[in-house]
């Protein structure tokens, strides 16, 4: 087998090296550079570089809780549970993938026989404490059930205001203002999602 | 009038060290804030209006933090060095005249804002700074901690090396006034700063003055990148803040020195009053230490060796050379 390609790290073909000028060595070439480094006037850039920014006075602190930044649809903050939009019942269908691929061991799923004799979520709970938030769950969702919200800020005074089913599942009332995001977060679908679909293989 | 000299003394003491202890809080302030806003942060804001209760806030928790002795180090030289820090800064202020001759409102009282008029005033206030390294070496060498010992061993290489260039530096402007008082090389100035006929003194003095306040560019001895805090590691609540307080007296003691010596002092400077004039140029020296620490990176203790003996040495010796043959 030929592993040129994989012993190839070259990222790029069109790498720019720096030019490092050569150390000194004779008396005269040191007190040379000596010489250019002292009148060349660089620490003189860095002080009016740093004056101008202070008269600019073009400030990029946020404050934190006053001040949010927007942050991106794909990032992997507190879990949520969502409803289906025909039905409004949650989307769970207790398949127990989540569960399975979990690799720190934190979701834990109770089912039970429903009415007609099909499968309910009796309870689904998330142990945040040894959630890593890798986010393998939402990942492997065939409901697009689970997934991951944008709300980071996990403190509260009771923990159970974070793990339960009730808490997970989004709330009715924001359910029925139609404000349930489905599709942005992480574990959708993406855009492209369709152009990626491959035939079940059935030769296993 | 002789009687009142000792409360007059006791006075100028108090108002000194009140003043010099309440000016290092609020310079914390504004270097806190004018680095902020040279890296495009916005510094303390929380407490108090902009912040500036910072300085209160930061001194209770000082003054209330738990004074810790570690269990094996030397403890009478660890607990008294910190002292010697602030205690060596505010002894140099008692040679420096800050301001001009004032008489007290409502009196016919003449004040002289310096507190012991020696004729030696340059002599002694370099001395007693110089004595002031001793405190980063004895709290390094006392903390049984080897980032303080590296802090510590650092201390002697900066004293080696920069307390000559801030002495020669000195001299060449001592040679044109012809004497060492404070008072009398103000005096010489009326006429022209010496700074004009001795620029490099006055660089040099200033690279010195940067070295033996622990400022950035020479900030080695508590690198936090490389040996933490140095000799002031182990040290916590007041006792940190003594060496705080020494640094920021020390860098006012510099100013005064750099301004008394070679900016003209408190000679009035055109329309502005002489009290005024040593104010405004204390306050740009002291701006420009922060600016500086902004901007530069700091040296490494080989480095600073190299500069100290191989540049600025040979400088201020030629420097003083040559002022010699003019004045001759």
């Amino acid at each position: 087998m030929d592993f040129t390609n994989y012993n190839n790290r070259n990222v790029s073909d069109d790498y720019m090296y720096v030019e490092v000028e050569e150390t000194p060595v004779t008396w005269q070439e040191k007190s040379k550079r000596v010489l250019k480094r002292t009148l060349s006037g660089e620490l003189f850039v860095g002080l009016w570089i740093v004056f101008r920014e202070m008269v600019k006075f073009d400030i990029h602190t946020v404050k934190y809780p006053l001040e949010k930044l927007p942050i991106s649809p794909r990032y992997r903050a507190l879990h949520t549970i969502k409803r289906l939009v025909e039905s409004g019942n949650q989307a769970c269908i207790g398949c127990g993938l989540c569960e399975k691929i979990c690799i720190s061991n934190c979701i834990q799923i109770e089912t039970k026989y429903g009415a007609k004799g099909r499968k309910v979520v009796r309870g689904y709970t998330i142990n945040l404490g040894r959630c890593i938030y890798c986010g393998y769950c939402a990942e492997v969702c065939p409901e697009l059930a689970i997934t991951h919200g944008q709300d980071f800020e996990n403190v509260s005074e009771q923990r159970a205001h974070f793990t339960s089913m009730a808490e997970l599942v989004t709330p009715m009332d924001i359910f029925k203002a139609g404000k349930q995001t489905q599709y942005p977060g992480f574990g959708a679908l993406s855009d492209n999602a369709d152009d990626n679909v491959k035939k079940t293989p059935l030769a296993y | 009038m002789e009687g009142y000299y000792i409360i007059e003394t006791i006075i100028k003491i108090v108002v000194i060290l009140t003043v010099f202890s309440v000016l290092a809080g609020i310079t914390t302030y504004f270097e806190r804030k004018v680095l902020a806003f040279m890296q495009r942060r916005l510094g303390p804001t929380h407490v108090g209006p902009a912040g500036i209760a910072q300085v209160a806030a930061d001194a209770i928790k000082l003054f209330t933090k738990e004074d810790i002795v570690p269990q094996n180090a030397v403890k009478p030289i660890f607990m008294i060095a910190p002292v010697i820090a602030s205690a060596t800064a505010f002894i140099a202020m008692a040679g420096i005249p800050f301001l001009p001759e004032f008489t007290l409102p409502f009196t016919d009282y003449t004040v002289q804002p310096i507190v012991a008029d020696v004729n030696i005033g340059v002599l002694y206030v370099v001395g007693v700074m110089a004595i002031g390294m001793y405190a980063p070496l004895l709290a390094g060498m006392a903390s049984n901690n080897k980032w303080s010992l590296l802090g510590a061993a650092r201390t002697v290489v900066q004293m080696l090396s920069f307390e000559v260039v801030t002495g020669l530096s000195l001299i060449a402007p001592l040679m044109m006034v012809g004497s060492l008082s404070l008072i009398d090389i103000n005096n010489y100035q009326e006429s022209g700063w010496i700074v004009w006929s001795q620029p490099i003194a006055f660089l040099l003095y200033l690279i010195s003055g940067y070295a033996e306040t622990n400022r950035t560019p020479f900030d080695l001895l508590e690198h936090e990148a490389e040996i933490i805090t140095g000799y002031a590691t182990e040290y916590s609540g007041m006792r940190w803040g003594l060496f705080a307080i020494g640094e920021y007296a020390n860098m006012f003691t510099v100013a005064f020195v750099a301004s008394l010596v070679f900016l003209g002092g408190f000679n009035d400077w055109g329309f502005i009053s002489g009290g005024f004039a040593i104010i405004i140029k204390v306050s740009l020296l002291i701006f420009l230490f922060l600016w500086v620490r902004a901007a530069w990176p700091h040296v490494r203790p080989d480095q600073l060796m190299w500069l100290c003996w191989k540049v600025l040495m040979p400088l201020a010796v030629v420097n003083i050379l040559i002022t010699g043959i003019v004045l001759i």
